[in-house]
């Protein structure tokens, strides 16, 4: 039974259906129940987070990253199974905290001062969610001083910034001057991103990656996991 | 069941109301004055029975001047019908076409000489060898019977077409003008389940490429309901002749009530005025001559109206489809056929490149979407032909077939509704109540649908050009794809009933 469970969630993740009102790809599929349905039933029969982590969620987005890879998925069908595991990461997260599981780890991200652009950011922010990442969006537009007062208090282990225009991306190196100058910088990680920055601005800055896309920062993070 | 066609809902015409009638009234003119000159004996006399005023010019008994008032025109269109079916081996590849409806399909052409081969060697960089490329490099021969089968294998495949005029001149040491005709039908016809129209070579062959399409459709009474082949004739000569030989083509073909294109081609500047206004008056008035004699043969004979206007290459005096004019004539020849009520037989995409490339995307393209967006019914356009006809390659064929899928798609009409629209105001206010304020969640459920386009076909994976290589795959994968042969008990018979086809067209035979 709890086997079904898991295989269906697993299922449903790769289809990218949150609830059962959700399509997916298979369109048969339609009016069963959906990856949060599924959650419900699977902590009902006490399933352990774990195996709905690892043989569930993670094991069905492995199998939307292959299908990206392979052409066959699209950008919004890799949104879509994000979302629904993002989801069920939020249904998790109080019974993870009560049995002392932790999560990969927080991840804060911020489009920098004077910029408004947040497709971008929105996606690598739906996408970590989904790669199982405790995400903090902390919006548009933010003030270097809002950021280091947030990594002080909240105390992620990643940062991601993102900016896209030119006269904007010096304003990422402010930011990570103000965390030095806090004593912050070593405790968090900072990827950035965005259509104005690179790999060599990246290393300028005293940055810790440039990501390309939102799938590099996935990489980038689940790489400082292993290191850890 | 049918082939859909592309319907225009709201075709692109060039002329006004009135400028239509100045050219329909110019062309009554001309019918009258000058009038034709015609070399064909049959055609002045069945003519003349129907009013036309004959003159034999010179007193040579083989030229004569035809003078054709309105009124026998005007009479003689009232028998054209409005609405044309053209069979198909394969009944689902029907088309029917009104000359009223904008709505086109796709047909392949010409009789090219030169079959271009394609090959990919690879060049390597003189200071760095390690950097290799593969370039193009297309190799002209004259075109076989093989070639033909196998272009007519590759067009059977092309989503796009919807039917097939036999593009390649078939010139193997054992054709002869005698065998031909029945060569070219059966290579074709076996290879293609699509309609087929061809010319003929020599008359005398009319009989036999009959009785070839009596035997697959299952009778004579069944090729009427059915008529899987059909005929282009060029019978006038421009300006304003009518010519010996496809006259009679047309006349006898005209007799069998098949359905016949009635094709002019004049070019402006060298056999019709270099103006606009004239080559228009000039093509319609050839075009309707054409039609009144085949009405007065036979009356409800299925005609296209044919216009095949070129601007001439003022460096050559060849025929120029790059030039920006021909699309217009084209344009302008479609909404006179509607004008008529017939349907419409217009020409897009022959270009004037020689090759495969640049020039030929911009020129066949350039044409491809105005002519299309004209809405005529049955659309010659070039399949792979290059060269002004001359040349015809695969490859392009495999291009061309790609991009009408993108021009499909952009003549799709609008999907603007109540119901559309309250489904969208929904999600606007959704996600205007969301932080994120994407709506890519709404992206899935028309994903694959088929209600969104594609990327480009053939775009490669990185920064290199790679749309020939890509184009050239799929032609393998085309070529590799099994054909619904013409079946053996039929294919025995019309071996056994009409003589000379090549014993090595026959696919039964070969397998033993
Ligand atoms: C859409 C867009 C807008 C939209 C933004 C809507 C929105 N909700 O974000 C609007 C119209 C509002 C806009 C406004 C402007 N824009 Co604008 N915009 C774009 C455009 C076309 C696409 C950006 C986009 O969303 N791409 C799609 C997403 C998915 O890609 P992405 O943002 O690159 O994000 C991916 C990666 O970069 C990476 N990533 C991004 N951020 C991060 C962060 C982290 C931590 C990580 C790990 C990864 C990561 O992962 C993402 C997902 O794969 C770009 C063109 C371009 N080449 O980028 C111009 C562009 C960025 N804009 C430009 C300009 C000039 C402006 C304006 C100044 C125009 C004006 N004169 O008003 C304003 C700026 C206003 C402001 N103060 O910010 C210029 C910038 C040029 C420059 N000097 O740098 C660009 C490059 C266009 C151009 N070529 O001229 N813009």
């Amino acid at each position: 039974m709890s086997k079904d469970t898991i295989a269906a969630i697993k299922e449903n993740v790769i289809q990218g259906r949150k609830t059962q009102e959700d399509v997916g790809i298979d369109d048969t599929l339609a009016g069963t129940p959906g990856v949060m349905e599924l959650m419900e039933q699977a902590l009902e029969d006490n399933i352990s987070p774990q195996s709905i982590i690892t043989e569930g969620l993670t094991a069905g987005m492995e199998v939307v990253g292959e299908k990206f890879s392979s052409k066959e998925y699209f950008i919004p069908d890799m949104l879509a199974s994000a979302e629904a595991v993002g989801a069920a990461m939020d249904v998790l997260k109080p019974v993870l905290e009560k049995a002392k599981v932790e999560t990969k780890g927080r991840f804060a991200i911020a489009t920098v001062k004077g910029d408004i652009h947040d497709i971008g950011k929105n996606i690598v922010a739906i996408l970590l969610k989904g790669a199982g990442y405790e995400v903090h969006d902390l919006g548009i537009d933010v003030p270097a001083e809002k950021i280091v007062e947030f990594v002080r208090e909240e105390k992620p282990g990643y940062l991601g910034l993102s900016a896209l225009l030119t006269t904007t991306m010096t304003e990422m190196g402010v930011v990570i001057g103000a965390l030095k100058e806090s004593s912050l910088r070593n405790s968090v990680k900072v990827l950035i991103g965005g259509a104005a920055v690179s790999d060599e601005f990246a290393r300028e800055i005293g940055a810790d990656a440039y990501c390309a896309d939102a799938f590099s920062a996935v990489r980038a993070l689940d790489s400082y996991q292993k290191a850890s | 069941m049918a082939r859909q066609g592309i319907l225009v809902d709201r075709p692109y015409e060039r002329l006004t109301g009135e400028q239509v009638q100045l050219i329909h009234q110019s062309s009554m003119d001309i019918l009258r004055d000058p009038g034709l000159i015609s070399f064909n004996k049959e055609a002045v006399e069945v003519l003349d029975g129907h009013g036309a005023v004959i003159e034999s010019v010179a007193g040579d008994h083989r030229s004569w001047k035809v003078s054709l008032p309105e009124q026998v025109v005007v009479e003689a269109l009232k028998s054209a019908p409005r609405t044309v079916k053209l069979g198909a081996r394969n009944p689902d590849n029907t088309v029917v076409m009104h000359g009223d409806e904008p709505k086109v399909y796709l047909i392949t052409g010409s009789e090219t000489n030169i079959w271009l081969d394609v090959d990919f060697p690879t060049y390597v960089h003189k200071s760095d060898p390690a950097r290799e490329i593969k370039v193009p490099e297309f190799k002209p021969r004259r075109g076989t019977v093989e070639d033909l089968c196998q272009s007519a294998r590759v067009c059977e495949h092309l989503e796009m077409v919807d039917g097939f005029i036999r593009n390649v001149n078939i010139q193997d040491r054992d054709i002869t003008e005698q065998n031909k005709d029945v060569n070219k039908y059966f290579a074709s016809l076996n290879n293609n389940t699509k309609h087929f129209m061809s010319g003929l070579t020599s008359l005398d062959q009319l009989d036999n490429v009959v009785r070839m399409a009596e035997l697959i459709a299952g009778g004579e009474k069944a090729l009427e309901d059915n008529p899987i082949i059909s005929f282009i004739t060029c019978l006038v000569k421009s300006p304003l002749q009518l010519v010996q030989d496809t006259t009679d083509t047309f006349i006898a073909v005209c007799r069998r009530g098949l359905p016949v294109a009635v094709s002019s081609s004049p070019q402006a500047g060298t056999t019709a005025p270099i103006k606009e206004a004239g080559i228009m008056a000039q093509i319609n008035a050839e075009v309707l001559a054409g039609i009144t004699l085949g009405q007065l043969v036979k009356p409800g004979t299925p005609v296209l109206y044919g216009s095949v206007p070129v601007r001439a290459r003022m460096d050559t005096l060849n025929d120029s489809y790059g030039a920006i004019e021909t699309s217009q004539y084209n344009i302008d020849c479609v909404q006179m056929a509607r004008f008529y009520g017939i349907p419409n037989y217009s020409t897009s995409g022959v270009c004037d490149s020689k090759i495969p490339g640049q020039q030929s995307s911009v020129e066949r393209l350039f044409s491809d979407i105005v002519v299309a967006m004209a809405g005529p019914q049955y659309l010659h356009c070039a399949f792979g032909l290059l060269d002004c006809n001359s040349v015809f390659c695969l490859l392009q064929a495999v291009l061309d077939d790609a991009h009408f899928r993108m021009i499909e798609f952009l003549l799709r009409q609008p999907r603007i509704d109540q119901a559309e629209m309250e489904v969208v105001l929904k999600q606007i206010r959704t996600v205007a109540a969301t932080p994120q304020k994407l709506y890519i969640n709404y992206i899935r459920p028309v994903l694959r649908s088929g209600e969104l386009s594609g990327i480009y076909p053939f775009e490669g994976s990185g920064e290199a050009d790679q749309v020939f290589e890509l184009a050239h795959e799929r032609m393998q994968e085309l070529l590799a794809m099994p054909v619904e042969h013409i079946d053996r008990e039929t294919t025995a018979r019309i071996f056994e009933e009409v003589p000379g086809i090549l014993p090595r067209l026959n696919v039964y035979e070969r397998e033993n």
